[in-house]
């Protein structure tokens, strides 16, 4: 190595020499040009860019120049070096390009292949539907009220004006519990939580009371033994027949669309009075739009808000009720009952986890 | 209830031209629900009345047979062989010519039969499509139609019979007379009241000697006597027609006659034959233990709440529901007792349910019939037997009657408008109660409204607001939606059901909700053991089946039923769920009843609410063959025990709980697979494998596992607390230990986790290894621990100190040592 105080020698600085730079940067561009692959590049490396390389050798002889012809010889080498170095970086790219496109196109996979690794789970469409109708009058401000499926015979029957001798009480309909003097029944409605509700709070009272019902009916295609109700009951000043309708259209329209309505019939519930049946036009029904019978309405009987301490002459209330099983039928085209009491997986999870 | 519009137009005025549709639109508006429109079967062809000339026997058959000459209206008779006997030469019958196809695609062509041409058939009911009757030919009588004529006019082919449902509150609906009346108010029409007939001044001595000793429940008895009637008299086509159309059997005349009146008036009536009666007649109560063979061949025993119609000899008649056998009419009955009296409906009601015996006289006595007209159809039941059957009225009619005056209602003329949201101008009020048939005093808006007697039903303002509502009519009621106080939404309790069904849902379980109902048996299958609190059972006094006559204490069986069935339909990989109430416990005691004129006293109401058994809220899963299925990313994964405490977890996490899990021994569970699952203290359900037994007796497939656990017990979640997040970077280090077989792995890791202290942010078990160089009788357990502090980056030497300090703490709790 020359020391900078080293006499000046021709001969040992004739790698600055722009000749000599000009062999040293063609060698190594025809080099890396001919590296085939990011191996071949890796290999001819070091005889171009390594510590021996001509273009770091000629670098270290630059201390030997007198200064005058320092800087000019030292551009030289370093661009010699620039050259050099850019010559190989353009070839890793292209090479390092190269090598992609191959492995990432080796890589390839079918991403049509299925995926059903996870076992599939579904909440019963009764019971996204019974939520879904309850939101519907959470939405309104109702609250939901709970109450047990069996039941004291006098909420679900007495308290209700259904006397002891209306034919609802007989053996025909309701399942009774033993023995004989029990005094409890498996609720054949959700009426009984309206008499609940009606005992535990004060009005104004809105609340919608979805559960299990029971009615000693066979199991076919149109009924079964236990089913499904959603029940509503509101009591304040003033209310009338006029905004249990405006409720029960609302409901129509939250879940069978914009252009849904009911349509009522007069009818005949102890509870009630005036009572109907109402139906609601579906205009996406399977069999095309048409009215379908649905549910039970009327204003709350005055003798109902005796019996449960609030007083007729002040409140008036409205009531309705349900079955979830005709809405699930009809809304959603089930032609069979059998299907929704079956526990079927096919059926279950053909509805997935909402509706 | 049958009603045949021709025999509605017999009182209404119904508009010309009328459709059927219009008809049942109006019907559906008065709240008469129309079960079914009967349309007459179609009879092409022709079908005529015909008189028979001639009856010529044919012997030498099988059976007798007849030809007969009938006159069809044309220059000569047909001949026609006829197997019935039920005829007489100058009967008219109904004559099928060749070319006529009567219902069933029944061709009638000439063809030769039993050795003669037979030029057509002669009808029976049945042949014909309008009846059952196939005992003989229909036969119409001997005058009152011309041969030759069409028959279909006159057997109501061209008619059509509405079957209305009519609701409980609406007795006077169950007969022609109240239909009448309601149809003709709906569509504006004058209507003629078959009702509005004068008895014929009777007079004489009271044929009978009648008490009534229980006014309360029979506030009016009439009877009148009859004699000369023919026995052998047929009743005419015309009221076997109506009852035809009614469903109502053909029996003799005189009980058709009663039958017709109470389809016309409304007003149901016994004929007695009068020669088989002994002494005078008594209503009263029966004594308990007397019996009373009724009109169906029933001996029936009864009890102190049967009203009764009895004579010298006891009970003849059930009163209000059924007739006695001893008295009944018979074939040589000449001498008639018709009664016709008003029952309380309650007491009616009661009987029917006693004796199992809904008859057509006890359908219209339960919704409560008219009063008033219980002369009127004696009068109109002898005059009919007087026309047909030749019978004479004899003596004066008696007639008990106690009613009290018709209570007074009185109305706010403004109530149904508060009540609908309709504005009803007061005259619009009183015209509607009038049309109904009420009396009405306007004082201003002050009404005093007294309702007719056929309307027992009227008792309170509401009842007379529904009147005014339901005439006006439904659709006149607007839409408006009221404005609620602003709600709280759903409660913790009922958000948290929803969550953990869809948390289930999402872990790949299936919803499947069963009926709540079983039997011993299943408990037998399950292996659950005599003294199990799961067989104290609620049982049903009626259930659907005696297999299964209690209701559930476990949802085990329910969900174990669904799984059978979806196997039995070739499913093999099944995840089910349900959540639902249970009845465990049995009764507590006997809810009270009682009166409903105020709200119950709060002791009554408590013991009412107390004596309704807690039913607590469940859920359970069971699960069978692949958990994970194979596939193109390698093998699958059999459903094990595992997941069914996993299932547990996913619930507990969903409720915001944390769960607790530790070795248990519950039926039907595997005794070595069984998880009990606990919150704090408190064993809230369990999971695991089933037994090996409880599968082959259910024929499940082996391993099958399930869950059960009651949400109920689960304390609410709580409002969670965000946690502390560290940005510093964590130290993560592995341990391997050898513990005994007999520490449950949770004991390990708690005490990693207690012995780690504070800086210890997660230890996770990656590894469970048995075999070299582990000893026998322990299992290598290998752990992930992540370190991690919060307010600064930790040191290596403070890592692995932590790490020491866990490893010790597990050492010590379980004597597990570090494997190196």
């Amino acid at each position: 190595m020359s020391g900078a105080n080293d006499p000046y020698d021709p001969k040992q600085v004739a790698a600055l020499s722009p000749e000599a730079l000009d062999a040293a940067v063609t060698a190594a561009v025809e080099a890396f040009a001919g590296a085939a692959d990011l191996a071949e590049l890796a290999a001819v490396r070091p005889a171009h860019l390594g510590d021996r390389a001509p273009v770091l050798l000629a670098r270290r002889e630059l201390g030997a120049l007198p200064p005058a012809a320092r800087s000019d010889a030292g551009k030289r080498v370093n661009a010699a070096r620039v050259a050099v170095t850019d010559a190989y970086a353009e070839r890793l790219a292209v090479l390092e390009a190269e090598r992609d496109e191959r492995v990432l196109a080796e890589e390839r996979v079918d991403v049509t292949l299925p995926w059903d690794r996870a076992p599939r789970g579904a909440r019963h469409p009764l019971t996204t539907l019974t939520d879904r109708i309850a939101d519907v009058f959470v939405g309104m401000g109702y609250e939901v009220a709970d109450g047990p499926e069996l039941e004291a015979e006098w909420l679900n029957f007495d308290a209700l004006n259904t006397g002891p001798d209306h034919p609802a009480r007989s053996l025909a309909d309701t399942f009774f519990v033993a023995p004989e003097d029990s005094g409890l029944v498996l609720r054949t409605h959700t009426s009984p939580v309206q008499a609940r509700t009606m005992l535990e709070r004060t009005p104004p009272i809105y609340v919608v009371a979805p559960g299990r019902v029971y009615r000693t009916d066979e199991l076919d295609a149109t009924h079964t033994p236990v089913f499904h109700q959603v029940e509503g009951l509101a009591v304040d000043k003033g209310l009338t027949m006029a905004h249990l309708r405006g409720t029960l259209d609302h409901l129509a329209r939250s879940l069978f669309g914009a252009d849904a309505q009911t349509r009522w019939r007069p009818h005949f519930f102890p509870f009630t009075e005036p009572s109907a049946e109402f139906d609601v036009w579906f205009p996406e029904h399977r069999d095309g739009p048409q009215w379908v019978e649905w549910g039970g309405c009327g204003m709350v009987n005055p003798r109902v808000l005796t019996a449960c301490g609030i007083d007729p002459e002040v409140y008036t209330g409205f009531a309705f009720g349900m079955g979830i099983e005709r809405a699930l039928q009809f809304r959603s085209g089930v032609g069979d009952m059998h299907d929704i009491v079956e526990g079927d997986v096919r059926f279950t999870t053909a509805f997935g986890v909402e509706q | 209830m049958k009603v045949p519009v021709s025999w509605l137009s017999e009182m209404v005025d119904l508009p010309a031209g009328i459709t059927v549709e219009e008809l049942d639109a109006a019907f559906i508006r008065l709240g008469l629900e129309v079960d079914d429109v009967v349309r007459p079967p179609v009879t092409t062809g022709p079908l005529v009345v015909g008189r028979v000339l001639e009856i010529e026997e044919l012997t030498g058959f099988k059976k007798p047979i007849r030809y007969c000459q009938v006159d069809v209206g044309e220059d000569a008779p047909r001949g026609i062989v006829c197997g019935a006997r039920n005829f007489a030469v100058g009967d008219l019958v109904v004559a099928a010519l060749p070319g006529a196809v009567l219902p069933g695609d029944f061709a009638i062509a000439a063809r030769t039969t039993y050795d003669h041409v037979s030029d057509g058939m002669i009808c029976s009911v049945r042949e014909l499509g309008i009846g059952e009757d196939h005992a003989g030919i229909l036969v119409l009588g001997q005058d009152g139609f011309t041969p030759g004529t069409s028959a279909a006019g006159v057997l109501g082919l061209d008619d059509v019979v509405f079957d209305l449902e009519v609701t409980p509150d609406r007795g006077y609906a169950m007969s022609l007379r109240g239909i009448a009346r309601d149809l003709a108010a709906a569509l504006a029409v004058d209507w003629r009241d078959p009702a509005a007939l004068t008895p014929p001044a009777w007079s004489g001595e009271p044929a009978w000697q009648v008490t009534v000793a229980d006014p309360e429940r029979c506030d009016r008895f009439s009877m009148v006597a009859l004699e000369g009637l023919d026995p052998a008299a047929p009743s005419p086509w015309a009221i076997r027609r109506r009852l035809a159309q009614s469903g109502v059997r053909s029996i003799s005349l005189a009980v058709d006659v009663t039958n017709f009146v109470m389809l016309e008036l409304g007003q149901p009536m016994h004929a007695f034959d009068r020669d088989r009666l002994t002494g005078p007649v008594e209503v009263r109560l029966a004594r308990a233990g007397e019996r009373l063979t009724t009109l169906d061949g029933v001996a029936r025993t009864l009890t102190e709440d049967d009203l009764l119609i009895a004579d010298g000899s006891g009970p003849i008649g059930l009163a209000g529901v059924m007739g006695g056998e001893s008295t009944e009419i018979g074939d040589g009955t000449t001498n008639v007792l018709l009664e016709a009296a008003h029952w309380a409906p309650t007491g009616i009601s009661r009987g029917v349910r006693r004796h199992k015996l809904p008859s057509e006289a006890a359908k219209r006595f339960e919704r409560g019939t008219d009063p008033e007209v219980t002369v009127v159809a004696l009068a109109r039941a002898a005059a009919l037997l007087a026309e047909h059957g030749g019978a004479r009225v004899v003596g004066a009619p008696v007639d008990l009657d106690v009613r009290g005056p018709r209570p007074v209602i009185a109305l706010d003329a403004a109530l149904p408008g508060r009540i609908a949201g309709v504005d009803y101008p007061v005259s619009q009020v009183v015209d509607v109660l009038r049309a109904v048939g009420a009396t009405v005093d306007a004082d201003g808006e002050r009404l005093q409204v007294t309702p007719p007697s056929w309307r027992g039903d009227l008792t309170d303002p509401a009842d007379l607001v529904e009147e005014v509502v339901r005439s006006v009519g439904l659709d006149e009621i607007p839409s408006v939606l009221p404005s609620a106080p602003p709600g709280r939404g759903l409660t913790e309790r009922q958000r948290r059901r929803r969550s953990i069904g869809r948390a289930l849902a999402e872990a790949g379980y299936v919803e499947a909700p069963s009926y709540p109902f079983l039997g011993t048996t299943v408990l037998d299958h399950l292996g659950i053991p005599a003294d199990d609190e799961r067989r104290t059972l609620i049982t049903l006094r009626n259930p659907l089946s005696e297999e299964a006559p209690a209701l559930r204490t476990t949802l085990l069986p329910g969900l174990l039923g669904s799984l059978a069935r979806n196997l039995a339909r070739g499913q093999r990989d099944v995840a089910l769920f349900e959540h639902g109430a249970v009845f465990p416990g049995g009764l507590t005691g006997t809810a009270p009843v009682p009166g409903v004129d105020a709200r119950p006293d709060d002791a009554t109401l408590a013991a009412l609410l107390g004596a309704v058994p807690v039913q607590p809220w469940h859920v359970g899963v069971v699960l069978t063959g692949q958990r994970e299925p194979r596939g193109w990313w390698g093998p699958g994964r059999p459903a094990d025990w595992a997941d069914a405490v996993q299932a547990a977890r996913v619930v507990a996490e969903a409720a915001g709980v944390e769960l607790t899990v530790r070795a248990g021994e519950l039926a039907p569970w595997h005794p070595g697979r069984c998880a009990e699952l606990l919150v704090g203290e408190q064993v809230v359900g369990h999971a695991g494998e089933l037994h090996p037994r409880v599968c082959a007796v259910l024929e499940l497939p082996a391993r099958t596992c399930a869950m059960e656990l009651d949400l109920d017990a689960l304390p609410l979640g709580g409002v969670p607390v965000g946690p502390q997040i560290s940005t510093f970077p964590p130290v993560h280090m592995d341990a391997a230990l050898v513990v005994a077989d007999d520490h449950p792995e949770a004991l390990v890791r708690d005490a990693l986790a207690t012995g780690a202290g504070e800086l210890l942010e997660g230890v996770r078990l990656f590894d469970v290894y048995t075999g070299s160089p582990v000893p026998a009788g322990s299992r290598s357990l290998a752990y992930a621990f992540t370190f991690r502090a919060a307010d600064r980056t930790l040191t290596t030497e403070e890592a692995r100190a932590a790490f020491e300090a866990a490893v010790a703490a597990a050492a010590s709790a379980t004597g597990a040592t570090l494997r190196v």
